[in-house]
């Protein structure tokens, strides 16, 4: 990561509440603050219902927040209309690979159909040529055939769907890519090829990742920096290794622990940490930075023990 | 040790309209009393199927074609229909992967826990309720009194995982099957779930045949560790031979395309290229061939056999024949290596 680190993307304070007034409200995402930097990635942790995918949901705009601020690239976009210019701009910048390669290829189109269907609606090709040549150099950026261009999803295993799906992301040419879960429904040994793959083609294009995740030794290998969530709020934000290494939150400090090492001498000594959410949160917590780059949720007393 | 369950030259074929699938294409195990046998494979390599035929509890263009499957020497697959029912979920019972489908949501959990007493045993009801209570608390559900009359959409993932394996063992079964019983769980869960068979497996006695595609909880849980790949076994050990001295390129694939915390960045991931075969027209020779780097002309045209690694571990891989040349394994496998030496020189 560069030292001169200018964020792409700035979350301020943002609040995702669903059934807001109704008996069954929920606050998925519960006063969440922080940077994504140009041409880091950027992992988010948590548990089902953590609220990690609501805020990946919220930041791209597929649902309108409750309140708060998402800057990208210094323009707030939180409050864009859902249909209009300046959202059909963003939506060019900033796109999404979705966790289930099966449920997010529509199976009645064509391969080439699905990955051009943001240059059309952007109209980013003037000719046929010009589009099947574009989606020919994406199948092959993604490491597929081009020649299956006319094929349809079902032809396909979940791994080449899946770079199918990241063809599709790319195709528009975004600064910043959530992938949501993008090798959770992957096999272990095609999670690595997609890994890999989103890795190299970050270094060619400078892009931006946001990566959501539960599998952790995964999330620490691909990220720079990883927010841990627990019930809408962002417990602790640190440097990966930093986090792995000193976590301070005792909720990452369960998550932690509960992880299983492929290695039967680790699992043979390894000491599960239950975690107490009541001892855990109070009143009058927030996220500070209580270490250079270490962020954790706590009250002041707490942040200034670090002191 | 007592050999409770062998498995002998298994083949299942699966009907489909493009031909016969042949899903399993002889797979031979045993399973002793107390241990826990762990099945690894990805999806589709059989695994599940394996385990289904052990129970009968497959789809109905199954065709179990060839094999035995020794009960205490007793060969379940000439059992009639009835002896299979008095067996399943009393001697042998199955976790199944999904808390969320595998429950009756319209059937109190209480009922639901106490069903197979009352199908095998012939307790009376208000005996097979208490003793649903016993084991729903034995499986750490909090107020069990209570929560008897409670239905399913009332409890979270883990918990409804948790009644799942009280179901399975409120008979005390001698074998019981978990196909990824922890897949669906968040990690926090999946370490209780795991802890809380292990504490079972103590209390009770029972085998474990525990099926998984995630090292890490192999690692955690078993004795013993078997390597599924396209419908065959390509190695098994004990649980260390497995981790620390793999000989079988898939194994070594599969533990090296895991990152583990301290891989940084800097080391690209080894992954396995390619997909598995289709079992339509499985390959003449080995099946892991295409996509292994270290693969022979040997492997495109004849199955390897298992080779002998020691006592208790065997590979199906061409490298070990005697005239193979030598082979460097990737730097993660080698890095396992030195501990399996450190560890021999510790016993």
């Amino acid at each position: 990561m560069a030292e001169d680190k200018q964020a792409i993307v700035q979350v301020k304070h943002l609040k995702q509440y669903f059934n807001i007034g109704k008996p069954n409200e929920v606050k998925a995402v519960d006063d969440v603050s922080f940077d994504i930097y140009k041409g880091e990635t950027f992992g988010l942790v948590g548990e089902s219902g953590s609220g990690k995918s609501t805020t990946g949901r919220s930041i791209i705009r597929l649902y309108d927040p409750t309140a708060g601020q998402i800057l990208f690239n210094g323009q707030d976009i939180s409050k864009i209309k859902s249909h209009g210019p300046q959202m059909k701009k963003f939506r060019r910048e900033m796109q999404m690979i979705f966790q289930d390669p099966y449920a997010s290829l529509n199976p009645r189109m064509k391969v080439k159909d699905i990955i051009a269907e943001g240059l059309d609606v952007h109209g980013l090709t003037s000719s046929n040529e010009e589009r099947d040549k574009r989606v020919r150099e994406l199948l092959d950026m993604v490491h597929l055939n081009p020649e299956h261009m006319t094929r349809y999803p079902y032809e396909f295993s979940g791994g080449q769907r899946q770079r199918i799906g990241i063809a599709r992301a790319l195709a528009v040419d975004p600064q910043f890519i959530i992938a949501d879960e993008p090798i959770s429904a992957l096999d272990v040994s095609i999670q690595a090829q997609v890994v890999n793959l989103m890795q190299d083609i970050q270094k060619e294009q400078g892009l931006t990742y946001m990566f959501i995740a539960h599998d952790l030794s995964m999330v620490k290998y691909i990220s720079d920096r990883i927010a841990v969530m627990y019930h809408g709020k962002i417990v602790e934000l640190a440097d990966a290794d930093e986090i792995y290494d000193h976590p301070l939150h005792p909720y990452t400090k369960s998550l932690l622990s509960a992880i299983p090492v492929p290695d039967p001498e680790v699992e043979k000594t390894r000491q599960r940490i239950d975690f107490d959410y009541k001892s855990s949160f109070h009143e009058g917590q927030k996220l500070q930075e209580v270490l250079p780059g270490h962020f954790l949720y706590c009250d002041d007393k707490k942040a200034a023990t670090f002191k | 040790m007592d050999k409770i369950l062998e498995v002998k030259d298994l083949h299942v074929n699966f009907a489909t309209y493009n031909g016969t699938v042949q899903a399993i294409r002889g797979v031979n195990f045993d399973l002793s009393a107390g241990e826990t046998l762990a099945i690894v494979g990805e999806s589709g390599s059989g695994k599940s199927i394996t385990v289904r035929s052990i129970l009968q509890l497959l789809a109905k263009n199954a065709d179990i074609n060839k094999g035995t499957i020794l009960y205490h020497g007793e060969d379940l697959l000439k059992k009639s229909k009835k002896e299979m029912d008095a067996i399943r979920g009393n001697k042998i019972s199955m976790i199944f992967q999904d808390p969320m489908t595998s429950l009756d949501p319209t059937m109190t959990i209480g009922k639901q826990v106490a069903e197979p007493l009352l199908i095998h045993n012939k307790v009376s009801k208000k005996e097979a309720l208490g003793r649903a209570e016993e084991v729903l608390r034995l499986v750490g559900i909090p107020n069990p009194k209570e929560r008897m009359n409670d239905y399913p959409h009332q409890f979270s993932g883990g918990q409804r995982q948790r009644i799942v394996i009280a179901i399975a063992i409120v008979d005390y079964p001698e074998i019981l099957i978990a196909d990824e019983p922890t897949t669906a769980l968040d990690v926090t869960v999946q370490a209780q779930i795991i802890d809380l068979l292990k504490e079972l497996q103590q209390k009770i006695g029972t085998s474990i045949i525990f099926i998984t595609h995630d090292l890490g909880v192999v690692a955690g849980i078993a004795d013993r560790v078997a390597v599924m790949y396209a419908g065959k076994f390509v190695e098994y050990g004990s649980v260390d031979e497995i981790f620390y001295d793999p000989q079988h390129p898939y194994t070594w694939g599969l533990l090296d395309s895991m990152p583990t915390l301290d891989t940084s960045e800097e080391d690209h991931l080894n992954s396995i290229p390619g997909t598995p075969p289709n079992l339509l027209n499985p390959p003449k020779g080995d099946a892991f061939a295409p996509r292994n780097e270290y693969a022979m002309q040997i492997d495109l045209e004849e199955q390897p056999p298992f080779f002998k690694v020691s006592k208790t571990h065997y590979a199906a891989t061409w490298l070990l024949h005697p005239d193979a040349p030598k082979v460097t394994p990737p730097k993660g496998i080698q890095k396992r290596f030195t501990k399996f030496k450190k560890l021999g020189d510790n016993i």
